[in-house]
């Protein structure tokens, strides 16, 4: 991709992820709340355009009910259909918990491969824009925790855009995460037909002192820490995992070997997060190969806060990646 | 369309409802005494009692149409056409069963008989009919979902949700009560603010309905009239089945909550019995229902053997069916 290429929003990349997929797929429909045109296109506006273009019976918004979203998603996936469901906010999929755990996740295995569920939940959440306690989890972990389920983010608009057309055309369930923050920011158009493999991690930077497995909007923080250590001869290998479960692990493997270091970062909470079961299955497969122990940079264990004091406070930064990967450097422990 | 709903003067369809009766009532007997004696170590939720229920209801569906049911769900299942033999298996958890051993009685799932969805989680089948049934409103497939669960997922959260939803879609789902009194060991009144559970269908602007589920001529009468309703594009109905549970929530409950005159009043009113009863006064020969039901327990002597005959499913299942396609390393 050129410099001088088209540019999309996160936004724009979902809106056309979403009509590629209506318009060649006529399995496709799309639920959620708001998001036909007449109500708007979606808080977001990820839908905008796309029920003039396709018709509200396949771009239906829905009442304000997540466990009759995702249920109906799940009824008409299991009939056929491969539906696309918009949980406005991360953390409104609580409600939504018993359709995804325990049928989304496992009527493929329960059916002993009868009924698969090609449903793909779009949802969206992220700390930095004051929205306080139940509107900013990054609630990823849980869900990678669930057998049947695939987890995705992407970290520019073009994997984003890649990313979500193959959740479409999956056979499986996917949770597909989009960060509230970032969602304007643009970044290069991909080509027409661009796909990204789910499954496939990406090394966004080679390096060879350390390397930061991430996935999501941390990776931006990371490429910018990565140029500053470079300028004092600290070599970074960035790994975006893409989709965060079920992980590359042979990826991840294969640059650890090489650098030595691990650093795991990600915008949830480090405490129980995706960090913990990656820094696991490395130190499990390299233990004697590494320099340093796993180092781990997330946000905060608290819930996140609403002042914007408090939220910075809380999030996971460019210098808390810088100094995670300090701490590798320094043999695990923390200046 | 056959749009008959009554069964008055029809023999062929009284026999079809009654074999289907008989096949719950000897296939529930069998279990019973498998697990009693050993043979069998399962959890089971009995369905005595509510036989009926489903074999006049799933007589009134296309084999194509769609059921979503729950965990005591072996009489919908059976009313519904899965194959003894497979369904036994899958109670047993055999590698011959209708999910591989993987999904067990809890979780019967027979697409080809239109078992698409059995769940252990009480009311979370209801928005996964409104999705079937939106697919067939989408697809113009003309099938009818038909959705069972009991009087106390109507207190759970996912039943609010989906009977508005499919209100406002109009989608060809019948929402089957089958009101047995008790949602485990606690009755209806202690647990349930709505004097009636079809009382709930007007805050919905849906259809409620409520029948005698005992008896197979209403039944069939009154969830004919609601599948015709939804395929003909009227929208979805509450179909209240009043009936009652005489071997409690599971098998080994002594039903001790239960007043013994309940008891005893709602026994006079079993439904095996009762309609083996009418259809000999409608001068059907004994003999006739002797064959079925000599017939019906051939059926059950086969599937329960070759449940218990045939081999537990390879470990290596656990690896299997978690994705499609597990992703290359």
């Amino acid at each position: 991709m050129s410099a001088t290429a088209e540019k999309i929003t996160f936004g724009q990349a979902f809106n056309l992820a979403m009509d590629e997929a209506l318009a060649t797929d006529p399995r496709v429909i799309l639920l959620g709340e708001d998001i036909a045109d007449d109500q708007g296109g979606g808080v977001w506006k990820a839908t905008a355009g796309l029920s003039a273009k396709h018709g509200t019976h396949r771009v239906r918004s829905t009442p304000i009910a997540e466990q009759a979203i995702v249920g109906a998603a799940v009824g008409a996936a299991i009939a056929g259909y491969r539906p696309v469901a918009e949980i406005m906010l991360m953390n409104f999929i609580t409600v939504a918990m018993d359709q995804i755990v325990n049928h989304a996740a496992k009527l493929r295995f329960m059916s002993g491969g009868q009924t698969g569920v090609p449903l793909t939940i779009r949802t969206a959440s992220g700390a930095g824009r004051g929205f306080g306690g139940q509107h900013s989890d990054m609630l990823e972990a849980w869900f990678a925790h669930v057998p049947g389920l695939k987890v995705v983010t992407g970290s520019t608009p073009a994997e984003a855009k890649g990313l979500l057309l193959s959740c479409i055309e999956a056979d499986d369930p996917c949770i597909f995460i989009e960060n509230t923050a970032t969602y304007r920011l643009q970044g290069e158009a991909p080509p027409p037909g661009f796909r990204i493999p789910l499954g496939k991690a990406n090394v966004v930077r080679e390096g060879s002192d350390v390397t930061v497995v991430g996935y999501g909007r941390p990776i931006a923080d990371a490429l910018v820490v990565a140029s500053k250590l470079a300028a004092e001869g600290i070599s970074i290998e960035i790994v975006d995992l893409r989709t965060i479960a079920p992980f590359d692990l042979p990826t991840v493997l294969t640059s650890v070997a090489k650098t030595k270091r691990a650093v795991i970062i990600h915008e949830a909470a480090r405490d129980f997060g995706v960090g913990a079961e990656v820094s696991s299955r490395i130190h499990e497969e390299l233990f004697s190969e590494l320099l340093s122990p796993c180092v781990r940079a997330g946000s905060s264990f608290c819930p996140v806060p609403f002042s914007p004091v408090l939220e910075q406070s809380y999030l996971i930064s460019a210098d808390d990646i810088e100094a995670a990967i300090r701490t590798s450097l320094n043999g695990g422990k923390r200046k | 369309m056959n749009l008959q709903t009554s069964i008055e003067g029809d023999e062929t369809l009284q026999l079809d409802i009654y074999r289907r009766m008989m096949l719950i009532f000897k296939t529930d007997a069998k279990f019973r005494s498998l697990i009693t004696s050993g043979e069998l170590q399962i959890i089971y939720y009995p369905p005595r009692g509510q036989e009926m229920v489903a074999a006049a209801t799933m007589a009134a569906l296309r084999p194509d149409d769609y059921l979503v049911t729950i965990y005591r769900g072996l009489h919908d299942h059976l009313a519904k056409g899965v194959p003894s033999r497979e369904l036994w298996a899958e109670f047993a958890g055999k590698a011959t069963g209708t999910c591989k051993g993987k999904g067990g009685p809890m979780h019967i799932t027979h697409p080809e008989s239109g078992v698409m969805v059995t769940t252990g989680i009480v009311g979370s089948g209801l928005p996964i009919a409104n999705g079937l049934g939106l697919a067939s409103q989408l697809s113009g497939d003309g099938r009818v979902t038909v959705c069972s669960f009991g009087d106390g997922a109507t207190n759970i959260g996912a039943f609010h949700e989906a009977l508005n939803m499919a209100s406002v879609w109009k989608l060809p789902v019948v929402f089957l009560c089958q009101n047995n009194l008790y949602g485990e060991h606690t009755a209806y009144e202690v647990s349930t603010g709505a004097k009636e559970i079809i009382d709930r269908a007007a805050a919905y602007g849906m259809r409620g309905v409520q029948v005698n589920g005992n008896d197979g001529f209403a039944m069939y009468a009154a969830a004919k009239e609601a599948v015709d309703r939804a395929r003909a594009g009227e929208g979805p109905t509450l179909l209240e089945a009043k009936t009652f549970r005489f071997l409690g929530h599971v098998l080994g409950d002594t039903s001790h909550y239960i007043p013994k005159e309940e008891m005893a009043a709602a026994k006079e009113r079993d439904p095996v019995p009762n309609y083996r009863k009418r259809l000999l006064e409608l001068q059907i020969s004994s003999a006739t229902l002797d064959a079925i039901d000599a017939d019906v327990a051939a059926e059950v002597e086969d599937a329960a053997a070759f449940a218990l005959s045939s081999p537990y499913p390879d470990p290596e299942e656990n690896e299997k069916d978690i994705l499609a396609l597990e992703i290359a390393a």
